[in-house]
């Protein structure tokens, strides 16, 4: 670990550094066709017809695909199977794809896809949840008899009494908007039918499994016959899910239907317009604080647009439900929060999950409270934040681990020179641009939770000259999964990294291990893999015993070496080959399930994670006067990682996610009229630049985590859900003036 | 699924030896990477990033945006950073263009810019890192003595939504003694 403070390790970065890693579209197949996607130009409306003729004799045009053409179900969802992966009865928002046209090149297939009539009856646009949810509303789903898609409910002990108990109440609403991954390598897909019937599939997806259920399913094969090859990935960020799925999918069909090698490549724009976003919350709550200073009750409603598909949404708005009240002691709560079908572009998992949106609601009201009740920000977050073994508005009591709040929070303020910098802060008053600094804080819940059951495999196979392949259900996203538990295995089996083969997953090969999501990576596949670990080292340490004379459980494993504790040891590729000799293998599976959890959906009381991470969150900035220009100057985070694995790319999250959060205080929104997108590319997306960005600093904290095998937690998400609110109270003291709606920024 | 074999511009079809300085004399042709290339007529109207990727083999620029913003598709063009996604292979004959394929050494040593992007974590899912280390590598050779300030700014027209840039910035400061001695 020292010696990765040094210098950073990747396996993977030679290869990216040199342009050598080849992603989906950079892979060439001999006979390879290319499809592209065709759209109809409506936000909702009834399929007349999808007329192909035209299209399919175009010019070097090999087969047209409509929803007639699929040979399973056309329906699919990791939640609700109410995805159309080929439009067939309507279109339900601007970027339901009609048609899949296939041709030789892909220059041909964009030019016959203009040919393709998309004919069908405009049909009346839903694009307010609010009167979405109105009695006699038009239905985006008929089937489901209602737009509601979910509905959260969170009741703890009795408001009434609460906010009669409140000397203060403050109440506001918060809005964010739609926000897009960005992840710089569009969707894309190649796939071919092998000739042992086996149909494989290699594209940009962070969700192998779930893709492989998509494939099975839209072609009616058994989950054997589709094989996902692991693939380099540009970005995931959440986004790289469901509609990276859906393009497998119809790539698959079009391999299927051709007997060719297929590529499908997203242009930007395709990608803006179809790929599901974060969702749009729109936040009312009602904050009661007594005299002394604590909270005594929080009311909430929340309704969040779902967009045309279920997607994720059930479980993006579980989140925000458990975390409703932000990181502090509140006993008496009521909530809800509701996810709505709406002719909009489809929302889903993104870095953060449902809470990016709640933090930026309740870390604003806390101070808004806070002034309420005469205390600062600072010291009304000390009275009421959770500690070790405070119970969570769930229900959950803070326990087996260490609830470190506080840490991270007293961190931040020594470090920022907060308590000083807010006491210079402008408050809007001053001649020259306006100055102020702010902070967030949240606690997070690990991986999944109740949202689903939640369990990862490894495997680990010792080679007979002592090198290592290892191969997990995890997926490299970019953000160094791979790295990470090599790193963890090298360590557990003490040898030297360069050792070990991180072989890239097949969905073949190694069981269902869910989707890398949820900051789960690092502690569900670094779970699994210290469970094969100890497995293999038990096997080889059994050939040994004997020599060592000591029990297996005695050998210690490092430098190459399985050493006894009188100090008489074997060399570790030895100790392979007298297992192998013994005709065993030094091989194990492990697999790690998440400790459990429970939930009561009825009340939304429960134990919903089983574990927490915590983290803070400051920025300085200034704020221009004349045009309202917003520059970040300085950025503070702090977070209990558990552990470090991988220090230069735990370093790389913290920057990465705080820059991405900067992006969503200060300027990203998906801009839309009446459901067709004008956000299609980077003119009209705009993402943090260097020069957005100021100099960050990094405080990591490390309580190793007893119910994590590799005592690491999470940081992909926490480092990301905690800017914008910053930003906002950092903006409130710099102008005297509360944004509650993102994006903050901008001139005005 | 067999991937085709990562090939160097010395493998790629369609190269011939020749010179930089013969360049002016032959317009038909441009120089990848060291190697003169012959561009036919049809190739010509090809799109630059297009005609790398697929003729060439030269995946390392990659499409990110098609309109010129993101900066992944970025090569050298007589050692200033081009955008190739938007102009055709005609815009550039006579000209030698870098990709990052030919930045390493011709034995495959890493760059030291290219180390300095290693050693400083500054590679996450490595789509925008091909554009930034050109892009950087462009600005060192002009300004061997940045500061901190400057080397944000110099990457301040490629995005990436990974790193944050801090780390990006920290290994181009690294890189920064090596352009002082020689290039």
């Amino acid at each position: 670990m020292d010696e990765l403070k040094e210098k950073a390790w990747r396996n993977d970065a030679a290869a990216k550094v040199t342009g050598r890693v080849r992603f989906t579209d950079d892979i060439k197949l001999p006979g390879l066709l290319h499809a592209v996607p065709v759209y109809g130009d409506y936000v909702h409306a009834r399929i007349v017809a999808v007329d192909t003729a035209a299209a399919t004799k175009s010019r070097g045009v090999v087969r047209v695909i409509t929803a007639r053409d699929v040979p399973g179900s056309n329906r699919c969802g990791q939640i609700l199977k109410d995805l159309h992966v080929l439009a067939d009865d309507k279109i339900r928002y601007h970027g339901d794809v009609a048609a899949v046209v296939v041709a030789e090149t892909r220059a041909q297939a964009i030019a016959a896809g203009r040919r393709v009539r998309v004919r069908a009856e405009p049909l009346p646009e839903l694009l307010d949840p609010e009167a979405a949810l109105a009695p006699g509303a038009p239905l985006v789903h008929e089937e489901r008899g209602a737009n509601l898609i979910h509905r959260h409910v969170i009741r703890k002990g009795d408001t009434t009494r609460g906010f009669a108990e409140s000397a203060h109440i403050v109440e506001q609403e918060f809005r964010t908007p739609f926000v897009e991954h960005a992840y710089l390598e569009p969707e894309a897909a190649i796939c071919r039918v092998r000739d042992d019937g086996v149909l494989e599939v290699r594209g940009s997806m962070q969700h192998p499994y779930s893709t492989r259920r998509f494939v099975a399913e839209f072609l009616g094969l058994p989950l054997a016959r589709v094989e996902i090859v692991g693939t380099p990935m540009g970005g995931g960020f959440g986004g790289k899910d469901d509609t990276a799925a859906l393009v497998c999918a119809r790539t698959a069909l079009a391999a299927w239907l051709t007997g060719r090698p297929v590529k499908m490549t997203y242009e930007r724009e395709w990608s803006m317009r179809e790929s599901y976003k974060r969702h749009p919350y729109r936040m009312r709550y009602r904050m009661g604080v007594g005299a002394d200073g604590l909270i005594r009750a929080v009311e909430c409603r929340i309704v969040a647009d779902g967009g045309a598909y279920c997607s994720t949404s059930p479980w993006v708005t579980w989140r925000s439900t458990v975390q409703c009240c932000g990181p502090y002691v509140v006993p008496h709560v009521e909530g809800e929060v509701l996810s709505v079908y709406t002719n909009h572009v489809f929302t889903g998992a993104m870095r953060g999950f449902g809470s990016p949106q709640v933090n930026f609601a309740v870390e604003q009201l806390v101070e808004m409270a806070a002034a309420a009740a005469g205390l600062s920000g600072v010291e009304f977050r000390r009275r009421n934040m959770v500690r070790q073994g405070s119970t969570t508005v769930t229900g959950q009591v803070l326990e087996g681990h260490a609830v470190s709040l506080s840490e991270v929070f007293e961190r931040v303020l020594a470090e920022s020179g907060y308590e000083d910098k807010l006491r210079r802060s402008s408050h809007g008053q001053g001649e020259d641009d306006y100055y102020g600094i702010g902070l967030a804080m949240s606690y997070r819940g690990v991986s999944l939770g109740a949202e689903g059951t939640d369990f990862c495999a490894a495997v680990v196979s010792v080679q007979f000259d002592g090198s290592v392949i290892l191969e997990a259900g995890i997926h490299e996203n970019g953000q160094g999964a791979e790295s990470a538990m090599i790193l963890l295995l090298a360590e557990e089996l003490g040898v030297d990294r360069d050792h070990i083969v991180y072989r890239r997953p097949s969905t073949s090969a190694v069981p269902d291990s869910g989707t890398t999501v949820a900051s789960r990576a690092t502690i569900m596949g670094g779970g699994a893999v210290s469970r094969a670990a100890a497995a293999v080292r038990l096997q080889m340490a059994g050939a040994v015993v004997a020599d060592l004379g000591c029990r297996p459980e005695e050998v210690r494993f490092a430098g190459s070496r399985l050493t006894a504790p009188g100090g008489r040891d074997v060399g570790f590729a030895e100790a392979a080959q007298r297992l192998y000799r013994d005709q065993k293998y030094p091989y194990a599976l492990g697999v790690f399930p998440a400790p459990r959890v429970d939930w009561d959906e009825s009340c939304g009381q429960g134990r919903a994670y089983f574990t927490w991470v915590y983290g803070c969150q400051a920025v300085e900035l200034s704020v221009n006067k004349r045009t309202g220009r917003i520059r970040l100057l300085n950025a503070w985070a702090a977070h209990d990682v558990g552990r470090a694995v991988n220090w230069a790319a735990l370093l790389g999250q913290f920057y990465g996610g705080m820059a991405m959060g900067a992006g969503y205080g200060l300027f990203e929104e998906v801009a839309m009229t009446g459901g067709r997108l004008r956000s299609l590319n980077f003119d009209t997306y705009r993402i943090p630049r260097s020069t957005d960005m100021p100099e960050m600093t990094a405080i990591v904290l490390e309580n190793r985590d007893p119910l994590s095998p590799s005592g690491a937690k999470s940081i992909g998400e926490p480092a990301n859900e905690l800017m914008a609110p910053a930003i906002a109270n950092a903006y409130f003291h710099a102008t005297g003036r509360r944004r509650c709606q993102l994006p903050i920024g901008g001139e005005k | 699924m067999k991937t085709t074999a990562p090939s160097t511009a010395a493998g790629a079809p369609g190269f011939a030896r020749g010179s930089t300085s013969a360049a002016k004399a032959r317009p038909l042709t441009l120089i990848v990477n060291g190697r003169r290339l012959r561009i036919t007529a049809r190739n010509r109207h090809k799109n630059l990033l297009t005609f790398l990727r697929e003729d060439l083999d030269l995946t390392g620029a990659k499409r990110g945006c098609g309109i010129g913003l993101c900066g992944a598709c970025t090569v050298l063009a007589d050692k200033r950073p081009l955008r190739t996604c938007r102009i055709f292979v005609a815009a550039v004959l006579g000209r030698s263009l870098t990709t990052i394929e030919g930045l390493a050494a011709p034995n495959g040593g890493l760059h030291p810019l290219q180390q300095a992007f290693i050693d400083a974590g500054a590679i996450q899912c490595g789509y925008c890192t091909p554009g930034m280390v050109l892009t950087a590598h462009a600005f060192l050779l002009k300004h061997p003595e940045p500061s901190r300030a400057e080397a944000r700014r110099a990457i301040s027209a490629n995005l990436c939504r990974c790193t944050g840039y801090q780390q990006i910035i920290d290994s181009i400061l690294a890189a920064a003694p090596h352009y002082r001695k020689k290039e």
